[in-house]
C-alpha cells in the first residue's frame, strides 16, 4: 500500500514542522496567487472589518499531504465511474445522464487536484491500481447494477466524510479551502442522487447503511454537536437530529474503508 | 505559464458563478422583475429596508457574524418549509411530501441549533415575507426550494474560509453537506434523472467545483444578503463581513 503510506507520512505534521520554517512557507507561499493577499493581512491583526486576520497558513506540504490523499480518493471514483460507463449493459439508460454527469465530476476534481498540488511545489501521487471486487467481495460490481450503485454510494458518502475530516486542516489556506468545500458539496449532491437512485433517501439516518460496511455510517447516529445534545434544543425527532448533520471521518478511517479496493 | 493558467483558473472558478442568470430564474420571482427591483435598491449603500418591523440587523463580525450570517439563512429556510408543510402544493406525491417534510425538520434543527450555539450572541428571531411565492404551486415552491438550497451551499462554502474557529469550521462542514443533498433532491424532483442534480449552472464543467459565494458578493448577480432580504420583513446586513 505504498501509495497510501507516503501520503500517511507526509501527514505527520511533527515531520512537516520539523523541516519548514515559517520563513520558508511564507516565501513559498502557497501559489495560487495568494502572495499578494497574504502578505496585505499580517497574521494576528485585526482586518478592515474588524475581524481577526485569517490563520497562519499551514506548510505547503501539510496541504499537499491532505491533497493527495484527496487525490488517490478522485483517482477511485473516477476510474470506477468509467469503467462503469463504458461497460456496455451495466448502466441503464434512464440513470446515463446521471451517472455521466458524475464521472465528468470525479475527472475534473483528479484534474483540478493534480494542477493544484503541482502549483503549490509538490507532486501529486500516481494512480494506484484499483480492485473494485475488493477482493472478490462484490464479485459483480460491473455485471449487477444494484452492485455498482450500492459501492457508488459508498464511495460518494465516504467522500464527503473524508472531505470534511480535512476541512480544518486547510484552515489558513485561503482558496484552496475553498476549492476543497466546493469539492465537498459537490461529492454531497452526487451521494444524495446515487443514495435516490437506490431507493433511498438522499441524507443519512442514524447510522443506517442499507447494505453497506458498516464502518462507512460509524458515528453517524450522533445527535452531539459541538458541546450541544440537539435533542434538548429543538422539538425535531432525534432521528431527523440525525440526518440533519453529516459527520466527519479521520484520513485513517477513510483508508480503512478504502483500503480493500486499492490493489497497490 | 501552466501553472499561472491554473492558478487563474482556480480562483475565477471561485469567483464568477456561472450563468447566474439561469440560476435566478428558477426563484418564484417570475424570472427577473423582483431581482430587477432588488438591483436598484442595492445600489443605495444605506439602504434600510425596515418594512413594517424596524430597523435591519446587522449580524456582525468575525465567527459570530458569520454564525449569525448561518442562522439568518436557517431561519428563512425553516420558515418556508414550515409554510410549505402546512398547506402542501397542488398534487404533491407522498415522496413528495416526505422529502419536504424531512427537509422542513433538518432546517428546524439547523436552526435551532445556532440559536443554541450563539446564545446571547444570536440574532433575534426574523419575520419573513413570502408573499412571491405561490405555495399552491409545484414550480414555485420547489424553484424556490432549489434557489434557497442552493444559495446556502454557495454561502457556507464562501464563508468557509474565513472562520476562525476549528470547531466551527467542521459544525458549518457538517451542515453544508445536508444543504447539498437538499439541493440535488430538490432539483431531481424538477428534472428527474438528469443531470441537474448537480447541473452545469451550479457546478463548473472544467474544475468539477461548487459555487461559493461571500454575503456581499455581487459577481454574476444579487448578494445572498440581497436574495435573503427579499423574503425577509427584517432586513438583515452583513456590513462587517466580505
Amino acid at each position: 500500500m505504498k501509495a497510501l503510506k507516503i501520503f500517511e507520512d507526509a501527514y505527520n505534521k511533527d515531520v512537516i514542522e520539523k523541516n519548514f520554517s515559517r520563513r520558508e512557507a511564507m516565501t513559498k507561499g502557497l501559489g495560487l496567487g495568494l502572495k499578494a493577499a497574504m502578505a496585505a493581512i499580517p497574521f494576528g491583526l485585526i482586518d478592515a472589518f474588524g475581524n481577526k486576520a485569517m490563520a497562519a497558513p499551514p506548510p505547503p506540504t501539510a496541504v499537499t499531504a491532505i491533497l493527495n490523499f484527496a487525490l488517490t480518493l478522485e483517482y477511485l471514483e473516477s476510474k470506477f465511474y468509467s469503467i462503469g460507463l463504458a461497460t456496455s449493459g451495466l448502466v441503464p439508460s434512464s440513470d446515463q445522464a446521471v451517472i455521466a454527469q458524475i464521472a465528468k465530476h470525479e475527472a475534473a476534481h483528479v484534474l483540478l487536484l493534480k494542477n493544484t498540488i503541482t502549483s503549490l511545489g509538490d507532486a501529486p501521487v500516481a494512480e494506484p491500481t484499483f480492485d473494485f471486487t475488493a477482493g472478490g467481495t462484490f464479485a459483480d460490481v460491473f455485471s449487477n447494477y444494484q452492485t455498482f450503485l450500492a459501492l457508488a454510494n459508498a464511495f460518494e458518502d465516504t467522500g464527503v466524510r473524508a472531505y470534511k475530516g480535512q476541512a480544518t486542516g486547510l484552515m489558513g489556506s485561503g482558496v484552496v479551502l475553498t476549492a476543497a468545500l466546493d469539492i465537498h458539496s459537490v461529492e454531497a449532491r452526487h451521494a444524495s442522487e446515487v443514495r435516490r437512485l437506490r431507493g433511498y433517501k438522499g441524507w443519512i439516518t442514524n447510522a443506517v447503511a442499507n447494505g453497506l460496511p458498516a464502518a462507512i455510517y460509524a458515528g453517524e447516529d450522533t445527535t452531539t454537536e459541538g458541546t450541544i445534545n440537539v435533542t434538548t434544543i429543538t422539538t425535531v425527532s432525534a432521528a431527523s437530529i440525525t440526518e440533519a448533520f453529516d459527520e466527519p471521518l479521520t484520513m485513517s478511517a477513510v483508508l480503512a474503508i478504502a483500503t480493500p479496493f486499492i490493489v497497490s | 505559464m501552466k501553472d499561472e493558467k491554473i492558478q487563474n483558473h482556480l480562483q475565477e472558478a471561485l469567483r464568477a458563478p456561472l450563468d447566474r442568470k439561469k440560476f435566478l430564474k428558477y426563484t418564484a420571482m417570475g424570472g427577473g422583475a423582483l431581482f430587477l427591483g432588488l438591483g436598484l435598491q442595492s445600489c443605495h449603500k444605506d439602504n434600510n429596508n425596515s418594512g413594517s418591523t424596524g430597523a435591519t440587523i446587522d449580524v456582525g463580525s468575525g465567527d459570530p457574524g458569520i454564525l449569525n450570517f448561518a442562522y439568518a439563512l436557517e431561519q428563512l429556510e425553516a420558515a418556508f418549509y414550515i409554510k410549505v408543510n402546512a398547506s402542501f402544493y397542488t398534487n404533491a406525491t407522498d415522496a413528495e411530501k416526505a422529502i419536504l417534510s424531512d427537509i422542513m425538520n433538518h432546517e428546524i434543527a439547523h436552526r435551532d441549533f445556532f440559536k443554541a450555539a450563539l446564545g446571547s450572541a444570536a440574532i433575534s428571531t426574523l419575520t419573513f415575507d413570502f408573499s412571491s411565492v405561490d405555495f399552491t404551486s409545484r414550480a414555485s415552491v420547489l424553484g424556490t426550494a432549489k434557489a434557497l438550497e442552493d444559495t446556502g451551499v454557495s454561502a457556507y462554502n464562501g464563508a468557509g474560509q474565513y472562520i476562525s474557529s476549528p470547531d466551527y469550521l467542521t459544525l458549518a462542514g457538517k451542515i453544508v453537506s445536508v444543504e447539498a443533498r437538499h439541493a440535488a433532491a430538490i432539483r431531481d424532483l424538477l428534472s428527474p434523472k438528469t443531470a441537474s442534480f448537480a447541473g452545469d449552472d451550479v457546478v463548473d464543467v472544467t474544475t468539477g467545483l461548487d459555487f461559493s459565494r461571500t454575503p456581499n458578493s455581487t459577481t454574476g448577480g444579487p448578494s445572498i444578503v440581497a436574495t435573503a432580504n427579499t423574503f425577509l420583513k427584517t432586513k438583515i446586513s452583513a456590513t462587517k463581513l466580505p
